[in-house]
């Protein structure tokens, strides 16, 4: 990758612009942290849950325009899945900007456009640390700090 | 114009001839990304020079062995070639001793040796550390620790607008519970030079001691700790074109022979029984266990290497470095500068607006620009202007103009890609 516009793609600009569901949920069942200590940046996640199903999600924080389109587009994609689907999405998601994986089927087609961050380990984190505090929101509570 | 008027030009005759240097740093004909790279973070780590290497290998091939071991002829030339670079260090901070220079593995070890060796046995309940708002995470945290142990305080020296101390307040905050004040010589982010020798009086007015974190202002400017007049002065030899690994600390001697040991092991004794032991005088006394030796060896190289230079041609390459910097970043829409201190070495600091710096620094690295993007571990500044981090172009003997124009295009992009 030569150019930066392959990494900032203009859907990533315009959910670091006009971040979705970027609001407080008081209302929430749970929440979770992240918190990246190389950069200090930091960004909470809350979301209700009707039984094993994601009903509402939302997030507010600081970050750069990666995790911050990243947890942006996150909670539209992980909106009215279960807790189980979230996870598998996670997961894939995971492989693909780490490079160990490409663009599996279970992945929703508009999460592609991170695929560019393979290419920037040290961009790895921030694309994954909303999906970590999902993660720990859905065990309630919990801190996540991203790998 | 005549060859007699070029003699008589000052500058052109003192002036660091930067194609020649850049010639001693093989680093520089990398390529990051399809560009040639352009090293702007020499204030994290800066490159290394042939000399450095070669002294480091050459010694390590060739001539290595044990400090202070043993009989045998390797072991003697090691410990003296060891002594020399103790030697070395000792001349370039204008030590009065080379007994008062202990080496460490760096800066941070330096500043924990001090707050555990001669800050916890002096601490009571109630007494005070006092630390500045610009200080990096190594000169908080080892006060921070042995704050709490002993029940003592911490407390801050504000910083103004400019990015400078505020002596007022920290004459007001010194007082007779002080027992040490601890300042960063050259802030990593601001790039300030502090006036130590004013917070030395103030400290030593109410009796406190006065250690200096000197790890970015090693680089920059020749330093004199008598002149100074601080008690303790930490630093790193990779700050200033030394290998990692080793960093000294020089303290008063009297100081330094009233303190206890911070590590126990070999070569920092006397005798050694069950029923106790005697310790070495210092340095030995604070160098537990096999130094860095082949390290402080190319410590040493890398000292004679800026000698060499010159510092005076140092000093006013990178003056022109930072000030083209600053005039040129200053008129880019979206710029602001973070630290306008009058007397600044080594870093400009700055945001733009509406890109984080993680976001610039991607966008510089994909033009071969390498620049720090973070809080640089001085949180508590980045809290006091308000922003989560900066983006930091750091400069050394090896940079040039036209590096600048390469950091000046790049943030042009930046601000072309979000839409700026």
């Amino acid at each position: 990758m030569t150019s930066p516009s392959e990494l900032y793609q203009s859907v990533i600009l315009d959910h670091n612009r006009a971040p979705r569901n970027f609001r407080l949920m008081p209302e929430a069942s749970g929440h979770g942290q992240g918190y990246n200590p190389l950069c200090g940046d930091q960004l909470t996640v809350w979301l209700k849950q009707d039984g094993d199903r994601i009903t509402d999600v939302s997030f507010q924080g600081s970050g750069c325009a990666i995790s911050k389109a990243a947890a942006s587009m996150m909670t539209t994609v992980v909106k009215g899945k279960t807790r189980a689907e979230a996870a598998a999405i996670f997961d894939s998601y995971h492989r693909m900007v780490t490079g160990l994986g490409g663009l599996a089927d279970d992945l929703p087609p508009k999460l592609a456009i991170f695929a560019g961050v393979r290419e920037f380990p040290a961009r790895v984190k921030c694309a994954t640390l909303a999906w970590h505090a999902l993660k720990a929101a859905m065990q309630e509570g919990g801190k996540a700090g991203g790998r | 114009m005549t060859g007699g008027a070029a003699m008589n030009t000052p500058v052109a005759r003192d002036a660091l001839d930067v194609g020649r240097v850049r010639r001693d740093f093989p680093f520089l004909r990398a390529r990051i990304n399809d560009h040639p790279v352009v090293y702007l973070d020499s204030a994290a780590t800066a490159q290394r020079p042939r000399a450095v290497v070669d002294a480091e290998s050459d010694f390590a091939l060739l001539e290595y062995a044990n400090v202070h071991r043993g009989v045998h002829t390797l072991s003697q030339r090691a410990t003296a070639r060891y002594d020399q670079a103790r030697e070395r260090v000792r001349g370039f901070v204008n030590a009065t001793d080379a007994s008062e220079i202990v080496f460490t593995a760096g800066t941070t070890a330096a500043i924990n040796l001090v707050a555990r060796s001669y800050a916890r046995p002096v601490l009571r309940s109630g007494d005070e550390i006092l630390l500045t708002e610009m200080e990096h995470h190594s000169n908080i945290v080892p006060w921070q620790i042995v704050a709490q142990e002993a029940g003592a305080t911490i407390r801050v020296v504000p910083v103004t607008d400019a990015g400078e101390l505020d002596l007022d307040q920290a004459a007001r905050l010194i007082g007779p519970r002080t027992r040490v004040v601890a300042v960063t010589h050259v802030s990593n982010v601001l790039g300030t030079v502090n006036p130590i020798r004013s917070v030395a009086d103030l400290a030593h007015a109410a009796g406190a001691v006065l250690l200096v974190d000197g790890a970015q202002a090693v680089p920059h400017r020749r330093v004199d700790v008598l002149a100074l007049g601080c008690d303790f002065y930490a630093a790193s030899a990779h700050k200033m074109y030394g290998p990692n690994g080793v960093g000294f600390l020089w303290g008063r001697r009297e100081l330094l022979e009233a303190m206890p040991p911070w590590q126990g092991g070999g070569g920092m004794i006397e005798v050694v029984s069950f029923e106790g032991t005697s310790f070495a005088p210092p340095p030995a006394r604070f160098e537990a266990g096999t130094p860095p030796i082949t390290q402080a060896i190319g410590f040493a190289a890398a000292i004679e290497y800026l000698e060499a230079l010159g510092w005076e041609a140092i000093e006013r390459h990178e003056a022109t470095l930072v000030a083209e910097a600053t005039r040129r970043l200053a008129g880019i829409p979206g710029v602001r500068l973070i630290g306008t201190a009058a007397d600044r070495v080594g870093v400009v600091s700055f945001v733009v607006e509406g890109i984080h710096p993680h976001d610039v620094g991607t966008v510089l690295d994909l033009a071969g620009v390498a620049v720090r993007a973070s809080h640089h571990c001085a949180q508590p500044l980045m809290r006091r202007f308000g922003v989560s981090g900066t983006v930091r172009a750091s400069f050394g003997v090896y940079n040039t103009l036209e590096e600048l124009d390469v950091l000046v295009a790049g943030l042009h992009e930046a601000r072309r890609v979000f839409g700026g």
